[in-house]
């Protein structure tokens, strides 16, 4: 255990601490405040965003530091500042290219996918196919140069202003369930694509139902190779899954909380001297804090090659639950005005805590439910009898 | 940077859980008296673990409260009747903190091979005075009385806070001295209650005020360490029964409801670990942040611990609710760590005036 920061990583982050300070202004901030993209290629520049990706594929290319990186979170969490770009493109397609793709696709899709030039959308999930998603029926048959995609998928995030999609579709439909997959990507505006958006609860179209009628998909653009879909897949999940466990998030969270307690009052009280919220409030800091330093430890055995083991499974379960209760939280704390939304009057923070209560609900469900998560726990973390075999129904 | 355990920290934790797998096993724990195991003290003793925190200068290990969180841990899972967390990690850091070199020399070596027990007194800094508790000190003299005393069994001195944080040492012979053992639901600790009539003590008084927060500080994280190696070996002990025990022709662990029971208590507890690792390096490195993260570490520990004692015995069914099995151990030992220096509620109160959220 050595947490010290020598010399060189005090000068880092003093050079983290006046980008900060710099370009405080400069950054996005709900109405006010820059555009995420310009802030994005600032950030890459200095190499706050797209850090130990290569230089040849519009990254930073530093490498990795746990320790740099952890201060990066700190300063920029210290600020008030957002971190760069997320989502699916950033999050999972580009490490998935990094680690399975095509020299020509890595340089083709990376760079100006980090730069926010490309939003991505993710095709997996079906009617049919939700958590067994290996059951997915959208069939590509091979066509001379392409493929000719039928089908459907839904609850896709940002379809409706997605540049591309990273797809699964059935390409041997006599293989096995799990060999026959292969996993395309493709723009959204390839002929036969029709997005339909769905409203979900928190009253925003946050995904879509997305149906193909005859696309054509060039071979190419197959990511590692026909029927290889599942594989390429599960090596995407294991990004999302971090990405969705994130506890920076958590952190930035628990500590607009405070701030709200020590603001907002209630008969003249603040919300920090009611003792009943306080001891939720700690309790709330002492997870934030264990997923925190969890999170350390797991970045630490990943840069040393140790295999964490059932540690890295429970990110997902925990970090989204987190997420959630801190929401829920902030919203007791609130109290009547917790049920405000939608540009009511004496609204706090623009109404994000009931939208991050109900979407956060949603990432819950989202990328594994916390009932496969905990299968997943179970079976693979503590050798437990895998599932019996699937009844017929 | 690192977040994790060098080679030797895992060495020694394994040495010490191989050693206390040996002498320490259930059929041991059960014939304890009072807390207390010469013999298992004796094994940890040889590998160094009763002088963890005391300087090599004295005779000890010299290591840090890292250290003396592993080997918690260790004797947490094998529910080990030893005194430690007064003896070998309180005390040696109240003579550390406030004793004059004289005292040091006189106390430290012997603590730190076991030879000598210290309790330590105070509970009512830590988790507020019950039943009208309370020591006051008047000219080299102690009245009063002094409740759960930790490590008192078999204790040759007494460390013990008075009213105004002041730090004494009292020898457990000393006059005016009335000792009564206090039971607790867990067998393997033994706790007590010290009556004072003007007893003689020797101060500790360089800057006790300051030592008596470490102590606690540090008691807490040894408190949650403890918990956190018995909630593992709950949860160990779960899954393997799980694995084996079958109902409706089928292992119970291949039911959904079980394996995901057994799901919620691994994912609650090892984030715990990290947790634990950083309030106890926190303490040696960060002293600022020592307090709120010995309180976190505590206070979450606690509760996840008691979700896992009580699931854990869950997934056992009746055979988890008998003597027989000896679950019940684990379960009460989990039990104790989470009132001992202040149950979750009133340690997050200091989490919370440790971070000037709101006054004392
Ligand atoms: C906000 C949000 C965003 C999403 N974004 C995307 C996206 O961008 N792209 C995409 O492809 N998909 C996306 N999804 C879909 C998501 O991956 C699925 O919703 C999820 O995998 C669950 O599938 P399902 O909805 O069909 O539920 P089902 O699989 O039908 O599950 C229903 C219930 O049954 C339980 N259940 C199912 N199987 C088991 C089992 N074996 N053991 C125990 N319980 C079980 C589930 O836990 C759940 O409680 C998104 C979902 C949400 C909510």
């Amino acid at each position: 255990m050595d947490l010290s920061y020598g010399p060189e990583y005090q000068a880092f982050r003093d050079e983290v601490r006046a980008f900060t300070a710099k370009y405080a202004d400069r950054a996005p901030r709900g109405a006010l405040g820059g555009d995420m993209r310009d802030w994005q290629l600032l950030l890459i520049e200095h190499g706050y965003a797209a850090r130990t990706i290569p230089k040849a594929y519009g990254g930073f290319g530093a490498a990795p530091d746990v320790l740099k990186s952890r201060i990066i979170a700190e300063e920029f969490l210290a600020a008030g500042l957002p971190m760069g770009m997320s989502g699916q493109g950033i999050s999972m397609l580009v490490p998935t290219l990094l680690e399975v793709g095509s020299e020509e696709q890595k340089r083709r899709y990376i760079a100006p996918t980090l730069r926010g030039e490309i939003i991505w959308c993710q095709g997996y999930s079906e009617p049919g196919a939700g958590s067994d998603l290996a059951a997915l029926t959208t069939r590509a048959i091979e066509d001379g140069d392409d493929f000719v995609i039928n089908g459907q998928k839904i609850w896709t995030s940002t379809a409706a202003q997605a540049d591309m999609m990273f797809c699964l579709v059935r390409t041997e439909p006599d293989a096995p369930k799990h060999e026959g997959i292969s996993y395309l990507i493709f723009p959204m505006t390839t002929p036969g694509i029709e997005v339909r958006p769905l409203v979900t609860m928190t009253g925003r179209a946050e995904f879509n139902e997305v149906f193909f009628t005859d696309v054509r998909v060039p071979k190419t653009d197959v990511v590692a190779g026909r029927g290889q879909g599942w594989m390429v897949a599960n090596a995407t999940l294991k990004h999302e899954r971090g990405m969705l466990g994130d506890p920076n998030q958590a952190g930035t969270r628990l500590k607009a909380i405070v701030e709200l307690m020590q603001t907002e009052d209630v008969d003249g009280r603040r919300l920090m001297d009611n003792p009943a919220l306080r001891d939720r409030l700690l309790k709330l800091q002492a997870r934030v804090h264990a997923m925190e330093f969890h999170g350390l430890r797991l970045l630490t055995a990943g840069l040393k090659g140790e295999d964490p083991g059932v540690a890295r499974l429970i990110v997902k379960l925990m970090g989204c639950e987190l997420n959630h209760q801190l929401a829920a939280f902030a919203i007791d704390a609130l109290g009547e005005l917790g049920m405000l939304y939608n540009n009511s009057p004496h609204i706090r923070n623009g109404g994000n805590w009931q939208w991050s209560y109900m979407f956060d609900l949603g990432l819950i469900i989202g990328g594994g439910t916390a009932q496969i998560q905990k299968n997943i726990i179970s079976e693979r973390g503590l050798g437990m009898p895998r599932e019996p075999k699937p009844a017929k129904v | 940077m690192e977040f994790g355990l060098t080679s030797d920290q895992k060495m020694m934790q394994e040495s010490l859980g191989r050693t206390l797998e040996r002498v320490c096993p259930l059929e041991r724990v059960r014939k304890a008296a009072d807390g207390a195991a010469p013999d298992v003290l004796k094994a940890i003793a040889e590998l160094g673990v009763t002088g963890i925190l005391v300087p090599e200068e004295f005779g000890g290990l010299g290591l840090r409260l890292l250290d003396a969180a592993l080997a918690a841990e260790m004797l947490g899972r094998h529910v080990a009747p030893v005194p430690f967390i007064a003896s070998s990690v309180m005390a040696p850091l109240a003579l550390l903190g406030a004793g004059s070199q004289a005292q040091k020399e006189r106390y430290l070596p012997n603590l730190a091979t076991g030879e000598l027990i210290a309790g330590v007194a105070l509970s009512e800094h830590a988790a507020g005075a019950r039943a009208k508790a309370g020591v006051a000190a008047k000219n080299g003299k102690l009245s009063g009385k002094a409740l759960f005393v930790l490590d008192f069994a078999g204790a040759d001195i007494f460390v013990v806070a008075d009213a105004f944080g002041g730090l004494h040492i009292v020898d457990a012979e000393a006059k005016g001295l009335e000792r009564t053992a206090l039971p607790t639901i867990d067998a393997t600790r033994a706790i007590g209650e010290l009556n004072f009539d003007a007893v003689d003590a020797e101060p500790l008084s360089e800057n006790p005020q300051a030592a008596l927060d470490r102590m606690v500080d540090a008691g807490r994280v040894m408190l949650a360490a403890d918990t956190l190696g018995a909630g593992g070996r709950m949860i160990e002990k779960a899954v393997d029964y799980a694995k084996e025990r079958k109902q409706f022709g089928r292992v119970i662990g291949s039911f959904q409801a079980v394996k995901h029971l057994c799901a919620e208590m691994i994912a609650e507890l090892e984030p715990c670990r990290a947790l634990i690792w950083y309030a106890a390096y926190a303490f040696d490195e960060f002293p600022d942040q020592a307090r709120r993260m010995a309180a976190h570490a505590k206070a979450h520990t606690s509760e996840v611990g008691t979700f896992v004692a009580r699931t854990a015995t869950e997934v056992h069914g009746g055979m988890g609710f008998t003597d027989l099995l000896g679950l019940h151990y684990w379960f009460k030992r989990i039990g104790f760590d989470r009132q001992a220096l202040g149950g979750p509620e009133k340690v997050r109160h200091d989490a919370a005036v440790a971070q000037g959220w709101v006054g004392n």
